[in-house]
Order: C-alpha cells, then structure tokens, then sequence
C-alpha cells in the first residue's frame, strides 16, 4: 500500500495535496483498495461552498456506494470530469489522474490532517 | 471474508468485475459448500414433492433437474430450490443455505400420509460450480466420465479426479457449466486442480453480478414468504394443473406489484431503493449492481402492476436524485 508523505490525509481515507491555496483530494490507494472495483462518482457542483467534514462526493464500487468528505473548507474550484467516462481511473492511480476536487481553500493552515506516518497508523489499525 | 449462513466466504479474490468478466469469458469457480442438500427416497417421494414443490416432478425423468420453489400456506415461498431425480424413488433437493433449518421443519411437517424419507445431506456434501463457456471442456480434462455431451439440466455420477462426483449440468450464472457435488475431503484437491486449469476463483460479490445480469430471483430479496411468484418472471414454475400445499392461498393472492428488471442511466441502484413515475413512489428495488457487461446500473424491483411493460419510463431515487431508469427485458444480456 502507498502512501506519498508529501500529502495530506484524512481518518476517511481522503488525502489532501496543496498547490497554493488550491487543496487538490482524492481518496487513499488504501481506500480504492478496499472498495474494490470502482463504477461511478458522483462528484459536487463547481462553486459550492463546502465546509470542512462535509459529505460533498460519493464513489461507488460494486459493492458498495462511499461518502467522501471535503478535508477542508473553501470552494470547489474544479472536479475531475474524465471520471464520468473513467471511473476505473480510481483504482488505477488514486494519486494521480484519480483525483476527484479540488478546493480554493479558506485557509492554508492543513495542521488539522495527518501526515502520511498518522494515516497509515489510522489505516492498517483498523 | 464475510460470515454468511454459517460460512467464512470471500466476496471476492482479486475483483468482482474481473471475476465477473472471467466466467462470461472463459471459466470461473464458485465454491458453494454452504448450500443445502436434502435426499428424498420412498415410493411415496415423487406424490411428496409434487405437494411440496411447485413445478411438477411428474415431467422429472431420472437424471435429470428442474428449478422449482416450495410454496408456504399463505400464498408466499419458503424458499427456491433445484430437485434432481437421482433414481426411481430418489431425488436430491438443493436449498439456499440460510434456509436449511427452515426448509427441514417446514418439509418434516409435510411428510405426514406419504411413503417418504427425508435427510439432511448438507454436511456431506461440497459443491463446487465451474461456470463460463469453457467451463465444461476445462473440466473434462479431470474426468474421463463425458461430460461435454451432456444436456442442460442432466445429473449424473461421474468420476473427477479419478473419485465418485455427482455432476449437474446447471448453475447461477446463465452461463453453460456443471455444479460437482463431491465428498468434502475431496474438494480441495478439485478446487486446486481446476486452478492450476487456470479456472478463476469467484466470490459472492460475482455471484450476485451474475445472477443479477441473467434474471435470476435471489430468496430473500426477489422471493420471500411474502410474495407470491405468480406475481414475478417466474411464474412459469407454478404448475396449477397439479395440487400443491398452499395451492388455493397461492392463486387467489393478487398482485398488485409485479416484480420487474430496471436499467438505470447513470447512477448505481441499491436494495431498498424506492422507484418513482413523475415524482410519484410506485415501487421499491430488490437487488441492485452495475452490470460489468451492460457498464451500467441494472436491479430488479417490484413495481405496481400497470408499470411492468418493457420500455415504461420510470425513475429510482438514488440518495435523493431522481435518475431515469426504464423497465427491461430479462436476462439483461445475451447468454
């Protein structure tokens, strides 16, 4: 299992990456592993307002359908549209061109998530 | 791994699609040791079964199968079941796993006046499933008893691995294949051997993609001891010409709903679901997955009687979004 220490992670299995005040989230490759064979995303509007915990996505495998949650609070600026066409793009690079949002954030300060150490703690814990 | 019925099972190996895939493609393997299994022996069996069952075992020649339910006395199922006539005066009924216990006291109390034994068979028996189109010429390589002339739904002994096996040319895919019953000490070396065969093992997870894409009711969800299957795609199996336990409860029951497949554009549709016509509820889902052949959303729900024509424009409610579904054909794909 990976788990890049440049980014940021939540105890639901998002992970965060900052590029300026732009927090780019996707889910862990723990997470797409353990839900198995993605088939849909249903990803927010552009422009929603989103607050920090809020259940603002959701991915669906066979098996089963998954809330994602918005790390941080702030604005979607963009979602990742070939998703739609893709899904699969989940399972194959959950860091890459998996990724599902991305939000203008209110505030820089990412010292509420864990480092990738923390998660995988959090993770193979469970 | 997931307890079910009393079983440690796998939802799946490696993916539930690719596993899918591979039985649609080629071969794939489900070890389904946790279904029950009754013999049923005595002159008295086939009058048994024929009060017992719904489909009519008078048409059952030896060695050979049929889908058939076992009506409770309100008009609603017990279970569903597949009868084999082993012999004569001999057949062997396979049950849903949670339903053994179920099955055995309702069948004991229905034994009263006839010339029958029952057993509980379940714990000597390990069945293994080979399904896919090359599923039987994989598994003619272990045995040197022919298997690929065999017909659908024929049953026989035949040897695999050179041990006794009972051979069933059925299954729960759509797809051709045999079900194997074999001794339980010997299904590991089966099992193992038709790996090596290059026979990809298959979990629940597939299990359930499989039957839902070929149409096929799962007890508990599409049939249960509430609904009636007059009122579902099965209704085939209902052989009214014949007395059966329930008969008089079972035709006079209405249907106000009828079970019916749904495709769905763009969304995944879940048991429980609710299904709407104009904002209007008008049915609830039963079953629900993404089709890995169709690449989308297919279920099975029941919908009010009037609705259940293929092609009616309906909507399922998909955590609080209406999503266009429509009423299909079954089987959802080609077999």
């Amino acid at each position: 299992m990976n788990y890049p220490s440049e980014l940021k992670y939540t105890k639901s299995h998002e992970w965060v990456r900052l590029e300026g005040d732009v927090a780019v989230v996707g889910i862990t490759d723990f997470a797409q592993d353990a839900l198995g064979d993605v088939v849909f995303v249903e990803l927010p509007s552009v422009n929603k307002t989103v607050e920090a915990g809020e259940a603002i996505a959701v991915v669906e495998s066979v098996k089963t359908a998954s809330d994602i949650y918005a790390p941080v609070a702030g604005e979607v600026t963009e979602v990742n549209s070939a998703l739609a066409d893709k899904p699969e793009l989940l399972n194959q690079s959950p860091y890459g061109d998996g990724w599902l949002f991305k939000i203008k954030v209110n505030s820089a300060d990412l010292s509420g998530l864990l480092s990738a150490a923390e998660y995988q703690a959090v993770a193979e814990g469970q | 791994m997931v307890p079910f019925a009393g079983y440690e099972m796998p939802i799946q190996y490696t993916s539930i699609t690719s596993e899918h895939l591979a039985v649609r493609g080629l071969a794939g393997m489900f070890d389904v040791s946790h279904m029950g299994e009754f013999w049923i022996r005595g002159p008295g069996a086939l009058d048994f079964l024929q009060h017992a069952t719904l489909n009519d075992v008078s048409k059952l020649k030896v060695g050979r199968a049929q889908y058939s339910m076992l009506p409770n006395d309100q008009g609603g199922l017990v279970d569903d079941i597949y009868v084999y006539r082993t012999g004569e005066s001999e057949y062997l009924m396979v049950v849903n796993a949670a339903n053994i216990e179920k099955d055995w006291a309702h069948l004991s109390t229905l034994t009263q006046g006839f010339e029958v034994e029952l057993e509980n068979a379940s714990d000597f028996f390990a069945l293994i499933a080979v399904q896919g189109p090359h599923a039987v010429q994989v598994l003619q390589k272990l045995s040197d008893t022919d298997l690929v002339s065999r017909k659908k739904n024929d049953t026989f002994m035949g040897k695999v691995l050179g041990k006794w096996a009972r051979f069933a040319r059925t299954g729960y895919t759509g797809e051709d294949g045999y079900e194997v019953f074999v001794a339980p000490d010997e299904a590991k070396a089966v099992w193992d051997a038709l790996l090596a065969a290059d026979v990809t093992p298959c979990g629940l997870g597939a299990r359930d993609t499989l039957r839902l894409e070929a149409g096929f009711p799962l007890y508990g969800h599409e049939l249960t001891d509430q609904t009636s299957p007059l009122c579902t795609p099965f209704s085939w199996v209902v052989k009214s010409h014949k007395e059966f336990h329930g008969k008089q409860a079972l035709l006079e029951r209405p249907c106000q709903r009828k079970l019916v497949g749904l495709q769905v554009e763009g969304g995944i549709p879940r048991e429980g679901y609710r299904v709407l016509k104009e904002g209007r509820e008008v049915g609830l889902l039963t079953s629900g997955t993404h089709s890995p052949i169709l690449k989308q959303g297919i279920g099975m729900a029941y919908v009010d009687s009037a609705l259940d024509e293929v092609g009616t424009a309906l909507e399922v409610e998909i955590r609080g979004r209406w999503v266009a579904a429509r009423v299909a054909e079954t089987p959802f794909v080609k077999l």
